[in-house]
Order: structure tokens, then C-alpha cells, then sequence
């Protein structure tokens, strides 16, 4: 997986960096019509989070100009901050405690290692083979049986949802497609730019025209309108990202809708799991936006579904 | 050295402090919170304020401070903790003392009236240590601070500390009141430091209101 900068590349870096620039600017020049008498609360969030995907996109942008190791440094501390959040609002028992020392010290970095090392196959199976019979075994060991069903659970799921779904962001620079070799990166970047367009899409559309709550009870600010339109829009911006991607104009756009919909299936189930535990957000890492799971949860589920449909219709 | 630490602490730790409160000038403050965990007092100190972090003095146990070097030079240099005797406390160690003497000189205290860390992270009794503090001197604050999530970073008996998030919630300064008996004031310090629970809770209802995507 050596990887190559090319023309396609750079476009694709540009246009994230003329958007964003947009974004603020947009802000900035409306600031009067959002922001009547400085008090608003939608706008300095509004501020706070543009300001945040300016940090964001230079750690990315920097990760992924260093290439393969970069990229990998950079989605294993994701995975970290996601998991911590994870599991300090997933309470586990102090029998638990060795368990996770491993989960986080051994488990994590070793997953990603077997993605760096290019170990094939192993990377699919570590974690749900490997590590998920670890866990319970360690916590048995451990003799504290009280909610032992419930406390494995919890671990298992932090290391499928934090770790083992976002390793495959890094995994796709190991897809071996023919005529796109060295091209990989900016497969990852087609599904980064997707996913987190569509959420903002998604958002926008809601905002606006939003009416009906697809689950009431769950999220009242995740609409029927804001799915409809966000998916399609954002599917829109897929497909004309084509020529970066190893697929047509109508692949690029069935990936992009396949993305998005798994983004917003993602969201909704991470938001299940805040709703149970009685929180907004799973923390507060990134200004404006809550914490590293409340970012990523979008990605959880797009990330491997994409990896797998992917190889399977264009690997070798 | 000192700033250093603290951030480091601040960041390992991830530790979210919540309601800061206005810190009364020119009186001494005892923060007393929770004890669960060989962690509680390092990430106390490392959340407050420059300022207040120079003046504020942690009391610890002497056996596990003094252990080895680098434990006593954090202890004496950097945290400059008033140690004290665990085990066969005499009057000539008693450490009530020592801290009133600290107090009169103008510096802060960091306590833990349960007197040890808890084996199952649950609040227990307070020693009546808090009470004579406040007896001794009339002037003196106390600040309760919650700490949620130290007891799972780092419980008794475990080596390792797991790298999740502190939360730390400073509650409003109480005082001894004339006249107030002993078990009336601890059991009003210890509802006071206990009631930073339902805060919480009220911060998360009230940020469930706000939207965003």
C-alpha cells in the first residue's frame, strides 16, 4: 500500500479546504441576520464547530500527507478518545478493570497494527474472534460475576463500534483494486467527505423543511425530511466525486447513498445508546460538537459495510 | 515542574471540571471530597486555578508517600502534601495540628474526611477531623468536590490506571454554623458533597434540550 499523491488527490483536498472556507465565510458575512444581539446560541456553536473542522481537517490532511503510518496514528487515537468515551458512560465493575487495561493497551493498538502489517485476513477476525473471547475469559478470571452477561457486552461492544468498525477507514488503503493501485487514499476520502457531508446535509434539510421525527421517542431532531433530502443531496455530491473513485458516475452515487444511509442508521443507534444512559453527549473533545463519538458515530457502520461492498464488487 | 504535572494530570486523566465556584478571597478553603482512589488528590490539585493550586496543600498518607524517591520528592516538592501517620497516631503525630497551623498560615487544604479510599466507590462515614477544622478556625471554608469515574481509573489494589474520563463538581462553600453539632455538620458536608450527584444529573437534562445534528 505505497501511496501516491496525484492531481485527482489534491482536487479532492482543495475542495474540502474552498468548502470549509465557505462555511466561514458564510457565517462571517451573515453574522448580523443569525446574530441580532450577540446572544445567540445556535450562532456560536455555529462558530465553534466550523472553527473545530478547520483543526480537524489539518490533523486529517497532515495524517494522510504522511501516508499509510500517519493515517494509522491518526485513526488509533480516534479509536482511543471513542473508546474512553465509550466505556466511561458504559459503567463496568471493577472486576472489569484488567479487562479493559487490556482492551485499550493491547486489544486497540494490536488491531491496528495487523491493518499496518497488512496481516490479510487476521484484521477481519482478531477482534471478533480473538479479542471477544479474551474479554470474558479476563473478567471470569477475575471472579466478579454480579451483571457479568451485561459488563461483557459493554466491553465487546466498545471494541466493535470504537475500534474494530472505524479500523476499516485505515483498511481501505489495503484494498488491492485493479488499475487504482497507490490510489487508495482517496478511497478513505471519498467516504470521509461523504459521511461527514451528509450529516451536515442532513442537518441543513432538517433545520429547514424538517417535520416529521423518523423515531419521536429517540430523536426529535433526526426527520424524515432531513434524511430524505440530506441523502439524496449528499448521494448528489458523491456521484460528482466519481473520478476520483474507482467507480462511474452511478456507482459513485449508489456508494455515496449506501454511505449515507448507514451514516444515519449509525447515528441513530449511538443516540439509542445515549438516550439510555441519560446523556447529550459523549463528551466534550471537540468545541461545538460534543466528543469524538458523537463525530464518528456516523462512521461506525458506514466504515465496514463500505470496506466489504467495496472489495466485493472491485477487489481483486 | 509543577504546571507541568498538571497538565499532564488534566489531560491523562481527561478531567472535566464542573460549576467552578467563586473562591472566597483571603479566606483559607478545605476542599473535601470522595476517596476512592491513589488518583483523587493529583487530579484536585491539577484542576484548580494556578493561583489557588500554589497555596492548596493535600494531605496524604506518609507510608505511601515516602515509599520511594520519586514519591517523596513529588510529595514534599511539587504537591507539597502534609503527610501524615496512617497507623498509631499519637498525640505527639496527631495530624489535626499540623493542618490547623497550615490553615492559620493562609494555604488551602485538600481532604478526604472518609479518612481512607473506598473499596466499593460508594461515600462512606465522615471522621470527625472535618468537624475539627472547622471548629478550630472560624473563618475557614469548605468546598465540597465530587469525583466521579476515579474509583474505576484507578481502584484499591489495582496498579494500572484505565484511561477514562474524571469528572470533578465543585459544590458552593458551606461554613460551621455557631452553635452547630458535630454530627449535624458532617452529615451537612456529606449531603452537601453527595448532592453534586443530582447536578449532574440536572446538566445532563437541561443539555438534552439543545439541539444538534
Amino acid at each position: 500500500m505505497n501511496l501516491q499523491f496525484d492531481a485527482e488527490l489534491m482536487l479532492l483536498i482543495t475542495g474540502v479546504i474552498v468548502a470549509i472556507s465557505l462555511a466561514s465565510l458564510f457565517a462571517r458575512s451573515f453574522r448580523h441576520r443569525l446574530d441580532p444581539d450577540g446572544s445567540s446560541r445556535f450562532y456560536h456553536n455555529l462558530l465553534a464547530r466550523i472553527k473545530a473542522w478547520w483543526v480537524m481537517i489539518a490533523t486529517f490532511g497532515v495524517a494522510l500527507m504522511v501516508g499509510k503510518v500517519g493515517t494509522l496514528i491518526i485513526f488509533t487515537a480516534i479509536s482511543f478518545q471513542a473508546l474512553r468515551e465509550f466505556i466511561t458512560m458504559a459503567p463496568t465493575r471493577q472486576g472489569d478493570h484488567r479487562a479493559l487495561f487490556w482492551a485499550f493497551f493491547f486489544i486497540l493498538p494490536a488491531q491496528y497494527l495487523t491493518i499496518g502489517m497488512e496481516l490479510g485476513g487476521f484484521a477481519y477476525i482478531f477482534i471478533p474472534v480473538y479479542a471477544f473471547i479474551f474479554i470474558p475469559i479476563r473478567a471470569a478470571l477475575a471472579g466478579e460475576t454480579k451483571d457479568f452477561l451485561e459488563r461483557t457486552s459493554k466491553v465487546q461492544w466498545g471494541l466493535m463500534v470504537c475500534v474494530y468498525f472505524i479500523s476499516y477507514g485505515p483498511g481501505l488503503l489495503t484494498l488491492e483494486i485493479d488499475g487504482y493501485e497507490g490510489e487508495n487514499v482517496k478511497l478513505l476520502l471519498f467516504m470521509v467527505i461523504v459521511v461527514q457531508v451528509s450529516d451536515v446535509l442532513q442537518y441543513v434539510w432538517g433545520k429547514s423543511i424538517g417535520k416529521t421525527p423518523v423515531v419521536p421517542k429517540l430523536s426529535p431532531n433526526k426527520t424524515a425530511e432531513g434524511l430524505i433530502g440530506g441523502t439524496l443531496s449528499a448521494s448528489l455530491v458523491g456521484a460528482c466525486l466519481w473520478w476520483a473513485t474507482p467507480f462511474n458516475f452511478w456507482q459513485a452515487g449508489a456508494m455515496a447513498m449506501l454511505l449515507c444511509l448507514m451514516g444515519f442508521f449509525g447515528g441513530l443507534v449511538m443516540s439509542a445508546i445515549k438516550r439510555d444512559r441519560g446523556i447529550k453527549d459523549y463528551g466534550t473533545i471537540i468545541p461545538g460538537h460534543g466528543g469524538m463519538m458523537d463525530r464518528i458515530d456516523s462512521l461506525c457502520f458506514a466504515a465496514p459495510v463500505y470496506y466489504h461492498v467495496v472489495r466485493y464488487f472491485f477487489g481483486q | 515542574m509543577a504546571v507541568f504535572l498538571a497538565v499532564l494530570i488534566r489531560v491523562l486523566s481527561g478531567c472535566t471540571v464542573r460549576r467552578f465556584p467563586e473562591l472566597p478571597k483571603g479566606k483559607p478553603i478545605v476542599f473535601f471530597s470522595n476517596h476512592t482512589s491513589n488518583l483523587d488528590f493529583p487530579v484536585i490539585w491539577a484542576s484548580l486555578p494556578r493561583e489557588v493550586r500554589a497555596i492548596t496543600r493535600p494531605i496524604a498518607a506518609k507510608d505511601y508517600w515516602t515509599k520511594n524517591k520519586l514519591r517523596r520528592y513529588l510529595a514534599s516538592k511539587v504537591f507539597h502534601a502534609i503527610l501524615i501517620e496512617r497507623r498509631a497516631v499519637t498525640r505527639e503525630n496527631n495530624p489535626m495540628q499540623e493542618m490547623k497551623q497550615v490553615l492559620s498560615e493562609g494555604s488551602n487544604l485538600i481532604i478526604f474526611p472518609e479518612g481512607t479510599r473506598s473499596r466499593t466507590g460508594e461515600v462512606g462515614e465522615f471522621k470527625s477531623g472535618l468537624y475539627h477544622l472547622a471548629r478550630s478556625t472560624n473563618e475557614t471554608v469548605f468546598i465540597p468536590v465530587l469525583l466521579n469515574n476515579l474509583f474505576r481509573i484507578l481502584p484499591k489494589g489495582e496498579l494500572f490506571p484505565l484511561p477514562l474520563i474524571a469528572t470533578l463538581i465543585y459544590g458552593d462553600p458551606l461554613y460551621l454554623d455557631a452553635g452547630e453539632h458535630k454530627d449535624a455538620f458532617l452529615q451537612k458536608a456529606k449531603s452537601a458533597l453527595l448532592a453534586q450527584d443530582d447536578v449532574e444529573d440536572s446538566i445532563h437534562v437541561s443539555q438534552r434540550k439543545v439541539s444538534s445534528p
